[in-house]
């Protein structure tokens, strides 16, 4: 166990030095999340009239922490697929270290990318008008259920690198099967407008059961009027959803991961 | 034994990759497995290094066995891929430093390694620039320094010089050379005839997925045919002559061509044999008009032990002045 969390400290620095020497990729963890809330604060914001008369910009807050967690998809499989390429992950094979250090220590440390990302978010979040009404403790809950989402799409994504190999195509894959996710969600449209079979999926979603968790611990505009149990116990829905999600994925990416062959 | 392998195979969806592979490399001693493209070098040295399970047959490294104690192998073994695995965003310090952790020698105990490695392997002028400034062979001599961290018992080289420049190529001929003088066996792949004669103490050849030759390289050569050397006359009435003084340096029967002016003899290898047939002709004043040694080639090796090559004879031709 000492020697696991060793190895995944040694990668998580090994990744920590490729963000300081590739400026795009801070700036995606950090600018490009405060564009996007500035986008949906400002230019969307007119356009929408949220259920109850709710505060627009605390309506939209969780929408938009969610989407950036899920698109740490996108940065773990093309983290993944490009050590596949160069190598690294045969020569991480040959090494007497446990099959979970590498995708731990990738994982780990794209996580706490979107921590970052998500302290930003928060701070200029802040500065437009968006508050959590209920306690220091339920809302770093919110923020809980926001870092276990994205620790399974990290999980998630470095899956789909392994298995789609090549750097170039992996991220046009990633945004393709994670597009149906992304979309069919409670993020920034109420449900109800949706066909019932649709209603049922988005709010299994995880995504969904994501953001109307935080709604709820943060006590932000909600639009659920479903009596369905995600509906009711987003929290809960939330937790078991990412939970059987991540359950799933992370033996399927060790899998992956051991099989895996560079060319 | 450092390496036994019996009866690999491998098999991808329809094609029998691997058709039984036996292979044993004594310790301290450098085996070469010589073979022409998707041959299956790569998949034996992957099977072997434990990344990849065979199909059938089994295989000890270091005394454990692939499948079954693939983490004990792991311990001992030292692999440097057909591809040069370095991180490109990391300097060749850091890249070996985190290796050298993951090797579990510890913080200070790694960038001690990493220090004394750079340095053997002349990088250290290079060590603390991103390696994806380096050349192709700094790159090669940063993985074959990443493999050699935790001093394995084992060494797997896959192709190591492929795409290299003639000097880039001595140099790790010479580093491979250290290692095996410090006791480390090796498996090494090569395309190269000229390599494996220069580094391996046995010779596997391998072809579709099977050993198809296995000897010294000494055998080998005696089996396909040495050096020879080739001598072009501007005039074909004095070749009788010219063959009778160029086979007090040949060490077996020569041969002229059908144009009567071309004269070929197997000799030994080194500079010697060339001096001595370049003097005997000119103390005879015998008009020569192309000189050269030719020395077989993986074409000619394959052309010798299985009949079936291109037809052409296809040589490397080394160019002496006359
Ligand atoms: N993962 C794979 N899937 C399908 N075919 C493969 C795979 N890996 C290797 N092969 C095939 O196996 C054969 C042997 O490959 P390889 O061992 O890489 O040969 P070599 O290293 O001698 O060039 C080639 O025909 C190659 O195309
Ligand atoms: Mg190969």
């Amino acid at each position: 166990m000492g020697e696991l969390v060793d190895d995944v400290m040694a990668l998580t620095g090994r990744h920590m030095r490729h963000i300081l020497r590739v400026p795009e990729k801070l700036i995606g963890v950090t600018i490009a999340p405060v564009v996007m809330v500035l986008i949906f604060g400002y230019l969307f914001g007119s356009a929408m009239t949220v259920p109850g008369n709710g505060n627009y910009r605390e309506y939209i807050m969780a929408g938009i922490f969610t989407m950036v967690m899920f698109s740490a998809i996108g940065t773990s499989a093309a983290g993944v697929a490009d050590d596949l390429k160069n190598g690294l992950v045969d020569r991480f094979r040959s090494l007497p270290m446990s099959r979970y250090a590498v995708l731990l220590g990738r994982t780990v440390s794209d996580l706490a990318m979107t921590a970052l990302s998500c302290v930003v978010m928060a701070a200029v979040g802040l500065l437009i008008g968006w508050r959590a009404h209920h306690g220091l403790l339920k809302t770093l809950a919110g923020f809980g259920l926001l870092l276990l989402l994205g620790f399974t799409m990290c999980w998630l994504g470095a899956l789909i690198g392994l298995v789609v190999r090549s750097p170039e195509a992996v991220n046009t894959i990633a945004s393709l099967m994670t597009m149906p996710f992304a979309f069919l969600s409670n993020s920034f449209v109420p449900l109800d407008g949706l066909p019932r079979w649709m209603q049922i999926m988005a709010e299994w979603n995880p995504i969904s059961a994501v953001v109307s968790g935080c709604r709820e611990l943060w006590g932000n505009p909600s639009t659920t009027v479903s009596d369905a149990l995600p509906a009711q116990h987003p929290v809960l829905t939330a937790l078991l959803t990412c939970g059987v999600l991540l359950a799933v994925v992370a033996p399927l990416s060790s899998r992956a991961y051991n099989r895996a062959a560079a060319h | 034994m450092a390496i036994e392998a019996e009866g690999l195979r491998k098999r991808y969806g329809d094609t029998e990759v691997l058709k039984g592979v036996d292979l044993s490399v004594p310790e301290g001693t450098v085996l070469g497995v010589l073979g022409p493209n998707g041959a299956g070098k790569t998949t034996t040295v992957r099977i072997l290094a434990t990344l990849l399970p065979p199909d059938d047959g089994r295989a000890t490294v270091a005394g454990h066995d692939v499948v079954e104690q693939p983490m004990e192998v792991r311990r001992r073994i030292g692999l440097a891929g057909q591809y040069a695995a370095v991180d490109e965003r990391l300097t060749g310090r850091e890249n070996l430093t985190l290796i050298g952790r993951l090797y579990r020698l510890g913080r200070a105990g790694a960038r001690k390694r990493a220090g004394e490695l750079l340095e053997r392997f002349e990088l250290t002028h290079a060590a603390d620039r991103e390696t994806k400034t380096y050349s192709g062979g700094m790159r090669r001599r940063l993985d074959l320094a990443a493999s050699l961290l935790a001093e394995p018992a084992v060494l797997f080289l896959d192709e190591p010089t492929t795409g290299l420049d003639l000097t880039s190529r001595m140099t790790l001929w010479s580093m491979v050379r250290e290692q095996v003088d410090a006791g480390v066996t090796v498996l090494l792949t090569t395309q190269y005839l000229e390599e494996a004669d220069h580094l391996a103490d046995r010779i596997a050849v391998i072809d579709k997925g099977q050993v198809i030759a296995d000897g010294t390289p000494d055998e080998l050569k005696r089996k396909v045919g040495g050096e020879r050397l080739e001598v072009s006359l501007a005039d074909a009435s004095g070749a009788a002559e010219a063959l009778r003084m160029l086979e007090r340096v040949s060490v077996g029967p020569a041969v002229t061509a059908d144009d009567g002016r071309t004269l070929t003899v197997p000799v030994a290898s080194g500079i010697g044999a060339i001096a001595e047939a370049a003097a005997v002709l000119r103390d005879r004043g015998v008009e020569v008009t192309d000189f050269a040694m030719r020395r077989p080639s993986l074409d000619d090796v394959f052309l010798s032990l299985t009949g079936q090559a291109d037809g052409a004879e296809t040589i490397e031709k080394q160019e002496v002045t006359a």
